[in-house]
């Protein structure tokens, strides 16, 4: 593919049209149509209305628990040195964790949670939908819902009711209504196909309240302007504990809402590596991963253009990672486009690696990881040891683990 | 540049009655059955074929589009065999319009230019792509209109009369209206809405208008035809087809029979409808 020649600034997009590049857009059917427009109008609105910013700003720190720290993984850190050493490389950068675990449900979710619960108040909705992987966002979404007294109902994939049990309970618990969806192979993809049918058919009063920087114009965009959060914060806090920035950031990226969240406030750091990790599952030869930019081909899905797991007659693959949250067969539209233009890498991690990165972190730094972001500290534990010391690196923890346990167990042929 | 779908509308306005539209699943459960289907469809009173390509993920679908389509994967259906469906059908039938049903993804794998000269060679005469709103006209609509294949649109009860020019501006063939928010085979609208918004629709074009989603029986053909220039049936065809496969997949009758059966009695409900319209 041609290369596209470099933009002054990597943080304009996305375009009138919604595109980034040629990905993202706005491939809906028509009966949609009407409704994103006018979620556009709503939200070029509010994204710079000072009340709507205030009223965001306020439950993000006293509700969600914002700002999340920027944290010295010196565990992690001194283990990471260790194997430098040992190695004969001597060296071994300083490793940094952006809590977003330590948020309300547990993970990044609630950022784009408390945004679009605020989008969907302003325009009048009376009841929220959503589609969850993991079900991080499903807990996020009904969180929310509960707290703004909206009834809700996630669609998730029967496969992933199964292996994620807890987060369905406590979906229930918070009044949600969570609906298994049997279609396909029962993952993200075919919740979120549900989904867009139950909008499809309930235009008048329902706001579909998507988990990731995904989808039509303009939630790719308004998603990561609610995470941006992260890297903002991220930015600032390592100024203030290190007074640079960091060499090289990494996230995990699964739709890629935590990791573009992080990013996108970097992008325009030139001097500052940007490395996304993909679910590359049981490894890329065969069709048991997630890793739609590495061994995928631009694709229509789900209301845009992006990189997909896909045959050679367009058909999308269903895709494997031991993380659900990873387990989908796309990617937002901005990270292929980043891709493309080459400022942002992406690399995969295998099951197996993401496995010894949650044992490594819940031993050295008592802190146990979710599968998503294990995958992000995995990529550091590879990339670490051969940096200088005087190196820093930052991991989106985008999540805790807790809802991991089981799968781990399982993995690990224990029973708990 | 006129269609086949131009003189058919013609020639059915002409004998003052709507027509029939026909949606069945290419490749479901078999190439072989699929073509047997198609060729009985004009027979049995179709006046217009929409051709299903199957699609992994139909987003506008209900669940018997959905197992339609997924049987038809099974089955091994891919875009350049249900061109084929298409090119067999046309050897023996150069005047039935065939419309191509589905999603943009497995077309933009193909390529624009590719499939489109495909299509023509294979005697396509539309598309209707549910994913492509004139939002996203450059990417399929505009070649496909400077090709001389007619890109039929979908308007919906949500298209307002503000959006409507927008929707019909790269419109041709005819105007799909879908009868109701929601996924195929959901329950057919209120009738009397739907005349309203055909006649809305009418004031807007000269095109004709079809209305689909929701008809099921001939009585509802009737009614429903009697204020549009056509309707669309489709999940109860795809239906008929379903009932007679076992549940290993096996044919337990003729599907192409059972289809004939039920287009048959369409075929009635249409051809009385202006009748009624007229007592």
């Amino acid at each position: 593919m041609d290369q596209p020649a470099t933009p002054n600034s990597f943080r304009t997009g996305p375009d009138e049209q919604g595109m980034f590049g040629i990905f993202g857009g706005r491939f809906v059917a028509e009966t949609l149509m009407p409704l994103i427009l006018d979620l556009e109008r709503h939200w070029n609105e509010v994204k710079n209305d000072p009340d709507f910013k205030a009223e965001l700003t306020d439950l993000s720190t006293h509700y969600a628990g914002r700002p999340s720290k920027l944290y010295f993984a010196e565990g992690l850190t001194k283990h990471l040195r260790e194997v430098s050493s040992a190695k004969g490389l001597g060296g071994g950068a300083k490793v940094y964790f952006k809590r977003e675990d330590l948020n309300h449900t547990g993970s990044h979710k609630i950022n784009n949670c408390l945004g679009q619960i605020l989008l969907a108040k302003r325009m009048g909705k009376k009841r929220i939908i959503a589609e969850t992987g993991a079900g991080q966002h499903g807990v996020a979404a009904a969180t929310v819902a509960a707290r703004f007294g909206f009834p809700c109902v996630v669609y998730m994939g029967a496969t992933d009711v199964a292996r994620q049990s807890p987060n369905v309970f406590r979906m229930k618990l918070l009044g949600a209504e969570v609906r298994p969806v049997t279609a396909g192979h029962g993952t993200l993809k075919d919740a979120m196909n549900e989904a867009l049918r139950d909008w499809v058919t309930n235009v008048e009063d329902t706001y579909y309240l998507i988990g990731t920087a995904a989808g039509p114009h303009p939630y790719p965009e308004l998603v990561r302007d609610f995470q941006s959060v992260i890297g903002t914060e991220a930015r600032a806090q390592i100024l203030e504990q290190e007074g640079r920035l960091p060499d090289t950031i990494i996230a995990a990226v699964g739709g890629g809402s935590n990791a573009i969240g992080l990013f996108h406030p970097f992008l325009d750091d030139k001097e500052v590596r940007i490395i996304g990790i993909e679910a590359g599952g049981r490894g890329l030869d065969g069709i048991e991963h997630c890793a739609s930019m590495n061994a995928g081909a631009p694709g229509v899905l789900h209301g845009n253009r992006t990189y997909l797991l896909q045959n050679a007659d367009g058909q999308i693959l269903d895709g494997h990672s031991i993380s659900a949250g990873l387990d989908y067969p796309g990617v937002g539209p901005e990270h292929s486009w980043l891709r493309d233009s080459g400022r942002v890498e992406y690399v995969p991690i295998l099951d197996d690696e993401a496995l010894e990165a949650f044992k490594l972190t819940t031993r050295v730094e008592g802190i146990i990881p979710a599968l998503e972001s294990a995958h992000a500290i995995a990529h550091a534990v590879k990339i670490v040891p051969a940096m200088d010391k005087d190196q820093i690196v930052i991991v989106n923890l985008s999540g805790r683990g807790d809802k991991d346990v089981h799968t781990v167990a399982s993995m690990l042929g224990m029973e708990i | 540049m006129v269609t086949r779908i131009d003189r058919r509308m013609a020639k059915l306005k002409a004998e003052g009655r709507p027509a029939l539209v026909t949606y069945f699943m290419s490749g479901d459960p078999d190439y072989d059955t699929a073509l047997s289907i198609m060729k009985a469809l004009p027979k049995a009173g179709a006046d217009i074929i929409e051709m299903g390509m199957p699609f992994s993920d139909p987003m506008a679908d209900g669940p018997a589009i959905q197992a339609a389509g997924l049987r038809a994967l099974k089955g091994g259906q891919t875009l350049v065999k249900t061109l084929q469906v298409a090119a067999d059908f046309r050897a023996g039938d150069n005047e039935t319009p065939i419309v191509l049903m589905g999603y943009y993804n497995p077309i933009y794998i193909y390529g624009v230019d590719r499939f489109l000269k495909d299509a023509i060679a294979s005697g396509i005469d539309g598309l209707i792509v549910v994913d492509l709103p004139p939002e996203m006209d450059e990417e399929l609509c505009i070649p496909a209109l400077k090709a001389g294949v007619n890109f039929i649109r979908l308007a919906t009860p949500t298209t307002d009369d503000k959006r409507l020019p927008k929707v019909l501006q790269n419109t041709s063939g005819f105007v799909y209206y879908v009868s109701m928010t929601g996924i195929t085979g959901s329950a057919l609208a209120d009738t009397g809405k739907v005349a309203a918004a055909v006649k809305r629709i009418k004031g807007h074009t000269d095109l004709p208008v079809c209305v689909g989603f929701g008809v099921k029986t001939a009585e509802q053909a009737r009614i429903i035809g009697a204020n549009a220039d056509g309707v669309v049936v489709g999940t109860a065809i795809v239906n008929a087809v379903a009932n007679v496969l076992g549940p290993k997949g096996e044919k337990t009758a003729d599907p192409a029979e059972a289809v004939a059966t039920l287009v048959s009695g369409l075929s009635q409900g249409v051809r009385s409808a202006r009748l009624a319209a007229a007592e």
